[in-house]
């Protein structure tokens, strides 16, 4: 997911090429305070006008509590962007509010309520405690995002290159993200110059249950794709794992073995799982 | 929409365009723009930004335009920025 400010027609317009499987377009952090009229404007008529080619669009407004995040959402619901990504939700009754807003906006355009879905970011410590409530609250809310530097602020902790500090909030909002089947998305790396540092961050990302990872130059998409992306031998190997599970089923046997290793309903899941990252229809194997 | 007051949006920066707007001492538009493509676009950067002020019907308006080849989205979304700030109508704004 990359980042584009909201304020930028040059980087705002070319979003679409750089191959990333979605686009935040913000109209929050990245916009200064007296620009924030002008972000809206900007990316109310891009998302009008501009084709981001296969690259999800989702827009970070601001917060409700400021003078700007209403007025965000009467700019941008009515064209309705794939998600919404609110910042700093910390609880149920922070998405109640946001949910009521936009659905007032979408009855005024005879809009409907199921297009449009909700990423709820979580970077505070309060919102780390309600995470798994915010995951579970409406069928709406289809990812959380993890605000690494503002969580690092909320705690007064300092950034370290391991994320010693937010591990436990990272592994929290990917458990809420997995118990309630919905996405689960890394912060940014942001030392664009530290290749390998992102790639080492990105395996963590991964292997505790992350689903993807934002960034904030477009550098950095490839490393991450190289991460996500299985492997050759991966696809291969769980291409066999869910063909001989078919055979075995078919003739009533649930566990099997392969090359000596024991396959049952776990291990199948998880070669679907490779299976669909690659983009393969595992289920006509 | 009336303009009030001095107003700008946008900025110098590449694809983008700068919009100042203020009250026109006498009655109708006065448009002023300076474009690093007006040998290519100037006659559609002024339509475009007439069809914006139509839009939102002003009448009366001194507005000096700075292009650095801006898309015509981008063209609007300045003008818009500037003539509500300029009529004092922006929500969600701090100046």
């Amino acid at each position: 997911m990359l980042y584009i400010p909201g304020n930028n027609p040059a980087m705002l317009q070319h979003g679409g090429i750089y191959g990333a499987d979605s686009l935040l377009l913000d109209l929050e952090d990245a916009v200064a305070l007296n620009q924030k009229d002008a972000a809206r404007i900007l990316v109310r008529n891009m998302l009008q006008t501009i084709d981001f080619y296969n690259s999800e669009v989702c827009v970070r407004i601001n917060h409700l509590d400021t003078p700007f995040g209403r007025e965000d959402l009467e700019e941008i619901v009515p064209l309705q962007p794939d998600a919404i990504r609110y910042p700093k939700t910390e609880s149920v009754e922070d998405l109640r509010k946001l949910l009521a807003i936009i659905e007032d906006i979408e009855n005024k355009h005879n809009l409907p309520h199921d297009k449009m879905t909700i990423h709820a970011m979580i970077e505070t410590a309060m919102g780390v405690q309600n995470v798994f409530d915010i995951a579970s609250f409406s069928s709406r809310v289809d990812a959380l995002t993890i605000g690494g530097q503002d969580l690092m602020a909320d705690m007064n902790i300092k950034n370290t290159k391991e994320g010693t500090g937010i591990d436990l909030a990272r592994k929290m909002i990917v458990m809420a993200a997995k118990a309630n089947g919905i996405d689960a998305i890394d912060t940014v790396f942001v030392d664009v110059n530290d290749e390998e540092g992102l790639k080492k961050e990105t395996e963590y990302a991964k292997n505790i249950g992350f689903s993807g990872k934002a960034v904030i130059n477009p550098r950095q998409i490839d490393i991450i794709h190289e991460v996500f992306t299985p492997t050759n031998e991966e696809i291969r190997k769980a291409y066999r794992i869910v063909k001989e599970f078919k055979r075995n089923k078919e003739a009533g046997i649930g566990v099997f073995a392969i090359e000596g290793k024991m396959i049952d309903a776990p291990v199948v899941a998880r070669a679907e799982y490779v299976l669909e990252l690659a983009g393969i229809d595992y289920k006509n194997v | 929409m009336q303009i009030v007051k001095k107003a700008q949006a946008g900025s110098f920066e590449s694809s983008d365009i700068m919009v100042l707007v203020e009250p026109s001492e006498k009655p109708g538009r006065y448009i002023e723009i300076d474009s690093s493509v007006d040998i290519q676009f100037g006659e559609q950067i002024e339509y475009a930004i007439n069809r914006k002020l139509d839009e939102l019907q002003v009448i009366d308006i001194h507005l000096i335009a700075k292009d650095k080849g801006a898309l015509n989205l981008t063209i609007c979304a300045r003008v818009e920025t500037a003539v509500k700030r300029a009529a004092g109508v922006q929500k969600g704004f701090i100046p």
